[in-house]
């Protein structure tokens, strides 16, 4: 047997100088001839066609004011439009009777269906109208004096009931006659310098901080002559006025000496527009997405 | 070297293949396997499996509605994703395994693609006859038998993509109901599109790409060619044995006619014995076992020859080995002239070493890595299977505030708890919580600690832990404790670990 016979068929082919190449060589590599398989080339032609065909069909070729519209009149708007418009039939059952219902029987152990709706519908009104100000945890923003909807001290009261009246016409706003309001005294002209020293400790005696004993005494007599009449006897608040509890652990615009000060001299203002498009022109909520987040800022923890 | 003249053809025409019938081990084997893959594929969706009542009777069932899996006694949640990613990965593992020790063992028996063109192949051999026939009946001008033939083959052929594309929807919906659905027109629009679709691939893969999905469109086996090593059993032709090839049969005959004189003409001047039937003396020493007789060739389904050596379109069906081996029987000359080896065999064989076995070459430390990684996964799994439990929580901790300071100084944590009840009646979880702090635990819309979950769902709910105010959890940074939720029926128990977060007073 001759060596070159053992040779491995390939490489003698190779070696006869028989393999199909393309002629073409570079630094000594040929290149093998392997033609792509025709279908392949159908193929392509294929979707040269269908890519035609899709762009008559379907909106397309961009042109000043728009696109081409394509022949089947398809739209991704109309088709969103039309979701919401399905989605909305959907709901339209139970929209109207989180509408009817009382608010209190919103819960999950009465009506778990209108609970849950309300939650998760809640919880998407909150993000798009709602946290802007008190943020998107409800925690609310204590330097510019946005509430914190989480915790259980409430300015306007904490059942369902009455954060759906917060909610529907605002606070201290000028577009819905019902909004809740009241206005404290800016003291900063009628009081003195020592009797508002005095009584900033007083307050912070009666909310449990570090404060300056010596002056408590007067402190308390100017807050029984100026305060009392909102925030109550013993500095406890009302709702009723929006007249915020002064001896709990939770301040509006901060519990320090400094911010309390500037509350007595200048007073505050915080205002909250109406949601209600019913009760104000300038809300922008229907009557079961009001409720929908009132329920919703009442699950959060702080609910009463 | 191709002519300059003539432009070069950038594409070609799929050379047809007819392969010829076959019969022998490896087509047995393949026969067992492809009346066992197919058998699981289409009979699968109708074994039924009572799992009582509100829940599916079928024992394999995709739920995608429900985000449900059920396999027998075996029910997959969307959270134990898991096992589907190991079986995954056993699959992967599995396939380098079988490629490193047996090439494209994978190609040659078991891809959908191979045993559905088989498939159709035997439905073609039955309805146009064998190769010969086939050839016949394609060089054939269009008559009335070649058109009867034709749309004979066809309508066999839809007859199996559309049971193929049909049994595929039975796994994702009960299949019974699904059927009846499916012939009234019924069903739901993706059903009669997803069988559309496979009804249309199985047809035109199986019947018309064939080879061309395996050369061209595959990816697997150019991955594979990375995968396999010297020592990769694959199919190959000893051509140290079979070359130079001849059609050497009717030589021999001649050469042993030549022999038979000898006898008669008594003793030889060559000085050779008579009937010395050496290669040298019978004067087919020149020649090897090869016969030429191209049976190799022609009952290759993706229409190559072996003899070229080891090429990209070959699958290793192992159907030329069987073709071979047949006619080394019949002209008496030893099997395996085409064979299972390695590549280590050929410089091993040339030099006149025993042929090495095959078990030699599949146990080795690649593999045995392979097997190991393959069986650990397989093993974690079926652990993870028995000890996983029919309850399951996560907790969430909300971080946004961190903490809400109450107005009596306490400081409060909101901690979202996903409590998944997997028994198939409704439950009574309690919520604990395990601490050396004199934590106070309050659930969102309940009294007390319990909170009811229905059978086989899923129950979101927000806790509120507590710390009062000046202890050591509310003033400081991060407290670590434990919440437990425990079945109270069967007082199964499952915990999770997290942190609360306290007012940092540094």
């Amino acid at each position: 047997m001759s060596e070159h016979k053992n040779e491995h068929p390939d490489e003698q082919k190779l070696l006869e100088g028989d393999p199909d190449t393309t002629g073409h060589v570079w630094d000594g590599i040929k290149e093998f001839n392997n033609p792509l398989p025709r279908w392949w080339l159908w193929t392509f032609y294929a979707t040269i066609i269908w890519g035609i065909g899709y762009t008559v069909l379907y909106p397309a070729w961009p042109l000043v004011n728009g696109a081409t519209p394509g022949l089947l009149g398809f739209s991704t708007r109309a088709n969103v439009a039309e979701d919401i418009q399905r989605f909305e039939e959907m709901n339209a059952d139970i929209r109207t009777r989180i509408a009817d219902v009382e608010l209190a029987a919103i819960n999950p152990n009465d009506n778990p269906d209108l609970y849950n709706y309300a939650i998760q519908g809640g919880a998407a009104i909150f993000a798009t109208w709602c946290s802007q100000c008190h943020g998107s945890g409800a925690a609310g923003v204590q330097a510019s004096g946005y509430p914190n909807l989480l915790d259980d001290d409430w300015l306007w009261g904490g059942t369902v009931d009455e954060i759906y009246l917060t909610v529907a016409h605002g606070i201290r706003n000028e577009d819905d006659m019902n909004s809740r309001y009241s206005e404290m005294t800016a003291f900063d002209d009628i009081l003195t310098d020592e009797e508002i020293t005095a009584v900033v400790q007083y307050v912070r005696n009666i909310s449990g901080q570090d404060h300056d004993g010596s002056v408590v005494d007067l402190g308390g007599q100017v807050f029984y002559d100026n305060c009392a009449s909102c925030h109550m006897d013993d500095g406890s608040g009302d709702q009723f006025l929006g007249a915020p509890n002064l001896t709990d652990a939770i301040w509006l615009y901060g519990g320090s000496e400094e911010a309390i000060e500037h509350t007595v001299r200048y007073s505050r203002f915080g205002v909250m527009p109406p949601w209600s498009a019913e009760a104000s022109d300038a809300g922008r909520l229907s009557e079961p997405e009001v409720r929908a987040v009132s329920v919703y800022v009442h699950s959060l923890g702080g609910g009463q | 070297m191709s002519t300059t003249e003539e432009p070069q053809k950038l594409y070609v025409s799929r050379e047809p293949v007819f392969p010829k019938r076959v019969s022998g081990t490896f087509r047995n084997l393949k026969w067992i396997i492809l009346i066992v893959t197919l058998g699981i594929y289409y009979v699968t969706p109708w074994i039924r499996w009572d799992r009582g009542p509100n829940l599916p009777d079928q024992a394999v069932l995709l739920d995608l509605a429900n985000r449900r899996f059920f396999f027998f006694w075996i029910e997959i949640w969307p959270h134990e994703f898991y096992f589907v990613a190991g079986l995954l990965i056993m699959a992967g593992l599995g396939l380098f395994l079988f490629t490193s020790a047996l090439g494209r063992v994978w190609c040659g028996y078991a891809c959908p693609q191979t045993v559905w063109t088989d498939l159709f192949f035997t439905v073609e051999r039955w309805i146009e006859g064998d190769r010969n026939a086939r050839l016949r009946l394609w060089r054939s001008d269009w008559d009335v038998r070649k058109l009867r033939l034709r749309v004979t083959k066809y309508a066999a052929w839809l007859a199996i993509a559309v049971a193929t594309g049909g049994a595929w929807v039975f796994y994702f919906a009960d299949a019974p109901t699904l059927l009846v659905d499916l012939v009234t027109g019924q069903a739901a629009l993706v059903a009669y599109v997803t069988i559309g679709i496979l009804t249309a691939t199985t047809f035109v893969f199986g019947g018309f790409m064939r080879e061309q999905i395996c050369i061209y469109a595959c990816p697997w086996p150019r991955i594979q060619a990375a995968m396999m090593d010297e020592d990769t059993i694959t199919v190959a032709y000893r051509d140290w044995r079979g070359e130079p090839r001849g059609k050497g049969k009717r030589r021999r005959e001649k050469a042993e006619s030549a022999i038979a004189t000898s006898y008669a003409a008594g003793p030889r001047v060559d000085g050779l014995e008579p009937g010395d039937t050496s290669s040298s003396r019978t004067g087919t020493d020149e020649l090897g076992d090869c016969i030429d007789c191209m049976a190799c060739v022609n009952v290759c389904p993706v229409g190559i020859d072996i003899r070229d050596g080891q090429q990209l379109e070959c699958i290793t069906c192992a159907l030329c080995i069987d073709a071979c081996d047949e006619i080394m029987d019949k002209i008496g000359k030893p099997r395996g002239l085409i064979d299972y080896m390695a590549l280590t065999d050929e410089a091993n064989e040339r030099a006149g070493n025993p042929k090495k076995p095959v078990w030699k070459h599949v146990f080795r430390l690649r593999t045995i890595i392979y097997t190991a990684l393959w069986s650990a996964v397989g093993i974690g799994l079926v652990v993870a299977l028995f000890v996983r439990s029919d309850i399951d929580m996560t907790v969430a901790p909300v971080r946004n505030p961190q903490f809400v300071t109450l107005s009596d100084g306490s400081i409060r944590n909101t901690y979202d708890v996903r409590i998944r009840n997997m028994t198939h009646q409704p439950t009574d979880f309690e919520i604990t919580l395990a601490s050396d702090q004199p934590f106070e635990v309050e659930l969102e819309g309940q009294q007390g600690n319990i909170v009811n979950v229905p059978a086989d769902s899923t129950h979101l709910q927000r806790v509120y832990v507590i710390a009062p105010p000046g202890s050591e959890a509310a003033d400081s940074n991060l407290t670590d404790f434990r919440f437990w939720v425990e079945d109270l029926s069967t007082t199964t128990r499952t915990h999770q670990d997290t942190t609360f977060f306290g007012r940092d007073l540094e």
